[in-house]
C-alpha cells in the first residue's frame, strides 16, 4: 500500500521513477521471498507511509516505542547488536566508559522484594526534551514527529545536553571514526544518541533494534505512531498499564515500559 | 606625558614573567591541538563524566571575571572613594579573566573549530546560548566603563558605564549558575539558590585575585598599601568568604533535608573518596576556616603576607569547591529507577570515576597561563597601579589616622 502511493508521487520524474519503481518491486519481491516475516512486522507496526524526500515531518505523527519488560530477557543483547551493525557503532574504544551507547540493557532489581527486571534503555523522545532546551546551538532538535535528533553539523561538541539528559542516553565520540554507515553520519567531538533509527522510519521501516527483537521471536519491543489511535503501540497503551521513567519530571515520553 | 623609565632589573624582570606566561600559554595550545587532533580520548573525560579540570579552571575564571568587577562596582556604583583609584584594574582584570576563561572553555569542546556556530546559531531557551550574548556584552560595557575612566572627554559618563557593567555582571553570573541550576536531570543542580550562591562565590574568588595582583603590584613599585585601606580590604574579603559558606551551608541543609537527596548529600559528604576529601580539607578546612583564621586572628592578620594567604587559600577553596561541584554532580549515578539496584554496561548506578589527563592538566594551566601573560603585558602598557590620594581619602572620613 505505502509502496503504491510513492509510486504515484514520483511517476512525473521519467526514467528516474521507472528505476526506482522496478528496484522498489524488485526488492519487495525479494523481501517477500526471502523473509516474509520482517515484511509483515514491518507493515503491521510503521502504518504510517514512508516519508517522501522533501516533504517535512508531520506533527500530526507521533513516533513511540513500548518495551514489554516482562518479555525482555536479562542478558539478551539482540536490540543492542542490531542498533551498532545499522548504525555503524563498530569502533574499538580502550575506555569502556568512553564508547558510545545509543542503546543499551539495564538490569534493575527492587531492593525490598528481589524482583528483577531487564529492559533496553535507549533516547527516550521526550516531547519536552531538556537536551534541546539546553542546546547552545540548536543542533539538538525534535522533529515534528517527536524524535530528537543532533544535527552533526552545527554541534560544537559542548556536552550540555549530556548533563541535561535524564537517561544518560546521549554519547561524546571521543575519537576519529572510519567506516561509518553513510546514512547515520557520526563524527568525531559531536554528541549522539538513539535516532529512532530515523533513516528508516523515514522510509517505512521500523528501528532495527525492534526488528530484530520481532524477528528473533521475543516480542518484547513494539514502535509505532501514538497519535494514530488505531496502531497497535496506541491500542496496547491504552489496554496495558504502562511507565514513563522519571514520570516525575513531565518530559511526555516517546518510550514507554510496561511491567516495570 | 611623562614616561615611565623602568631599571634594567625591571625590564628582565618583565621580560621573564611574559616568557613565563607565554610558555604555559604555549603548552596550553598545544594541548588543545592535541586533544582536538586525536580526539577526547585521550583525556580523562567519558562517556559519564564529561565535563572535567578545563571546567573546573574556565568556570572559575568565568564567575572570577565577574567578581573581580566588584572592586570597581564598590566605587562607581556605590561611591566608596577607596575603591575609585582600583576600578581601572579591575575593569582590566575582569576582562583578562573572562577571556581566559573563554579560551579554556572553548578549547575543550569536542568541535572548537565550529565556535563559530555558537555565535552565528544561538538558541534562546539555552542557558548557553544566553551566555553567547551575555559574555560579548560584559567586554563590551567594561571597554566602555574602561574608556570613561581612562579618557577626561568621556569622564562623565563613568556612573552609567559603571552602573551598566554592575548590572550586566550580576546578570551574567546568574547565567553561570542557572548553567547548572536548569538542569533537571541530576541531584547536585536544578536549584534555584545555584544563581545568587555563583555571584557570592564570585564576589569572594575576584577579589582575592585582585588582592594578590595588586599586592604584586605594589612589589613591583615598592610600595605598601595604606593599612587602614588593607584592614577594609581584609575585613571585605572575610565578609564575601562567609557569606559564600553560608550559601555552601544552605545549599546541603535544604539537599539534606529532601529524602530523594540524601544518598546524594551523602556521598558528596561522606562516602564519595575524593568529593569529601575537597569538600572539607580543601574547601571547608583551606579555603574557608583557615582564611578566615588569618584575616580575623588580631595577631596574624596585621602580619605582611596574611592577606595574600588569605586570597590564595580562597582561591584554592574555590578550585576545589566547583571540583566537587561540577565533577561530584556527574559521578553520582543519575536515579532513573529510585527504590532500585541497576546495573548495565554503560555503568549506570555505578559511581563515575575520573582522573585528569596530562592534556586537560596542561589546557588549564594553558589558560591561567595566557591569563597572566595579558595581565602581566596590561598592567605595563597601561596606567592601571592603584594610587591612593590618602589625604583625600582622610578627609573624607574613609581612613583614620
Amino acid at each position: 500500500m505505502s509502496e503504491h502511493n510513492h509510486t504515484e508521487k514520483d511517476s512525473g520524474n521519467g526514467g528516474a521513477s521507472r528505476r526506482n519503481f522496478i528496484g522498489a518491486v524488485a526488492a519487495a519481491g525479494g523481501l517477500a521471498a526471502i523473509a516474509p516475516g520482517i515484511h509483515l512486522v514491518q507493515v503491521s507496526q510503521a502504518n504510517t507511509p514512508p516519508r517522501p524526500a522533501g516533504e517535512a515531518a508531520s506533527k500530526a505523527v507521533r513516533w513511540g516505542m513500548l518495551i514489554d519488560t516482562t518479555k525482555c530477557a536479562s542478558g539478551c543483547t539482540d536490540c543492542v547488536k542490531a542498533c551498532a551493525t545499522e548504525n555503524g557503532i563498530t569502533e574499538t574504544v580502550k575506555d569502556a566508559r568512553q564508547a558510545s551507547q545509543w542503546i543499551r540493557k539495564i538490569d534493575i532489581k527492587e531492593v525490598k522484594t528481589g524482583r528483577t527486571h531487564s529492559l533496553p534503555m535507549l533516547c527516550q523522545h521526550c516531547a519536552h526534551p531538556p537536551c534541546v532546551d539546553v542546546c547552545p546551538t540548536g543542533a539538538s532538535m525534535k522533529r515534528a514527529d517527536g524524535i530528537v535528533l543532533v544535527d552533526r553539523h552545527i554541534c560544537i561538541g559542548c556536552r550540555y545536553c549530556m548533563l541535561a539528559c535524564p537517561y544518560k542516553a546521549r554519547s561524546f565520540v571521543h575519537q576519529p571514526l572510519t567506516e561509518q554507515n553513510p546514512e547515520v553520519p557520526r563524527g568525531q567531538g559531536c554528541v549522539e544518541s538513539c535516532t529512532f533509527c530515523v533513516h528508516r522510519v523515514d522510509k517505512g521501516q521500523i528501528p532495527a533494534c525492534v526488528e530484530t527483537c520481532t524477528k528473533e521471536g521475543h516480542n518484547a519491543m513494539l514502535f509505532g505512531d501514538l497519535n494514530d489511535p488505531n496502531s497497535e503501540i496506541s491500542r496496547r497503551v491504552a489496554q496495558v498499564t504502562t511507565t514513563q521513567v522519571r514520570a516525575d519530571l513531565k518530559l511526555d515520553l516517546g518510550v514507554r515500559y510496561q511491567g516495570i | 606625558m611623562k614616561i615611565e623609565q623602568y631599571t634594567p632589573a625591571e625590564e628582565r624582570l618583565f621580560y621573564i614573567l611574559l616568557a613565563l606566561g607565554g610558555l604555559l600559554s604555549a603548552i596550553g595550545a598545544g594541548a588543545a591541538y592535541y586533544m582536538e587532533h586525536s580526539g577526547h580520548v585521550v583525556t580523562g573525560m567519558t562517556n559519564q563524566v564529561f565535563w572535567g579540570l578545563p571546567h573546573v579552571f574556565g568556570i572559575f575564571l568565568i564567575v572570577a571575571a565577574s567578581g573581580v568587577l566588584n572592586v570597581a562596582s564598590i566605587g562607581s556604583v556605590f561611591g566608596k572613594k577607596a575603591y575609585k583609584p582600583r576600578a581601572p584594574l579591575s575593569g582590566l582584570l575582569a576582562i583578562i579573566m573572562l577571556a581566559a576563561g573563554l579560551a579554556i572553555i572553548m578549547l575543550d569542546l569536542g568541535r572548537a573549530d565550529r565556535v563559530l556556530i555558537a555565535a552565528t546559531h544561538v538558541n534562546l531557551t539555552s542557558v548557553f546560548g544566553w551566555n553567547m550574548i551575555l559574555y560579548p556584552v560584559f567586554f563590551g560595557l567594561v571597554g566602555l566603563y574602561l574608556w570613561t575612566l581612562m579618557d577626561r572627554r568621556m569622564h562623565g559618563y563613568y556612573k552609567a558605564a559603571g552602573f551598566s557593567a554592575f548590572v550586566w555582571r550580576l546578570v551574567m553570573t546568574t547565567g553561570t549558575g542557572s548553567i547548572f541550576g536548569f538542569v533537571v536531570a541530576r541531584q547536585a543542580y536544578q536549584s534555584a539558590i545555584l544563581a545568587p550562591m555563583f555571584i557570592i562565590m564570585s564576589f569572594a574568588w575576584g577579589l582575592a585575585v585582585f588582592l594578590l595582583v595588586q599586592r604584586s603590584m605594589y612589589a613591583w613599585n615598592n610600595m605598601e598599601l595604606n593599612p587602614a585601606l588593607r584592614q577594609r580590604l581584609k575585613n571585605l574579603l572575610a565578609t564575601f568568604i562567609a557569606a559564600v559558606f553560608y550559601f555552601v551551608v544552605v545549599y546541603h541543609l535544604t539537599n539534606i533535608y529532601y529524602a530523594k537527596e540524601t544518598a546524594f548529600e551523602h556521598f558528596i559528604l561522606v562516602s564519595g573518596g575524593v568529593y569529601p576529601l575537597l569538600f572539607w580539607g580543601g574547601y571547608v578546612v583551606l579555603g574557608t576556616l583557615l582564611p578566615l583564621f588569618l584575616l580575623f586572628h588580631p595577631a596574624l592578620w596585621p602580619k605582611s603576607g596574611s592577606v595574600c594567604a588569605a586570597s590564595v587559600l580562597t582561591i584554592i577553596g574555590g578550585l576545589c569547591q566547583l571540583y566537587v561541584f561540577i565533577i561530584g554532580g556527574q559521578a553520582f549515578p543519575l536515579e532513573m529507577f529510585p527504590g532500585m539496584e541497576v546495573t548495565s554496561t554503560f555503568f549506570d548506578g555505578v559511581v563515575g570515576t575520573y582522573v585528569p589527563s596530562l592534556p586537560e592538566v596542561l589546557l588549564s594551566l594553558g589558560g591561567l597561563g595566557l591569563g597572566f601573560t595579558l595581565t602581566v603585558v596590561g598592567v605595563r602598557v597601561l596606567r592601571f597601579l592603584p594610587q591612593d590620594d590618602v589625604a583625600m581619602l582622610k578627609d573624607a572620613g574613609y581612613l583614620q589616622d
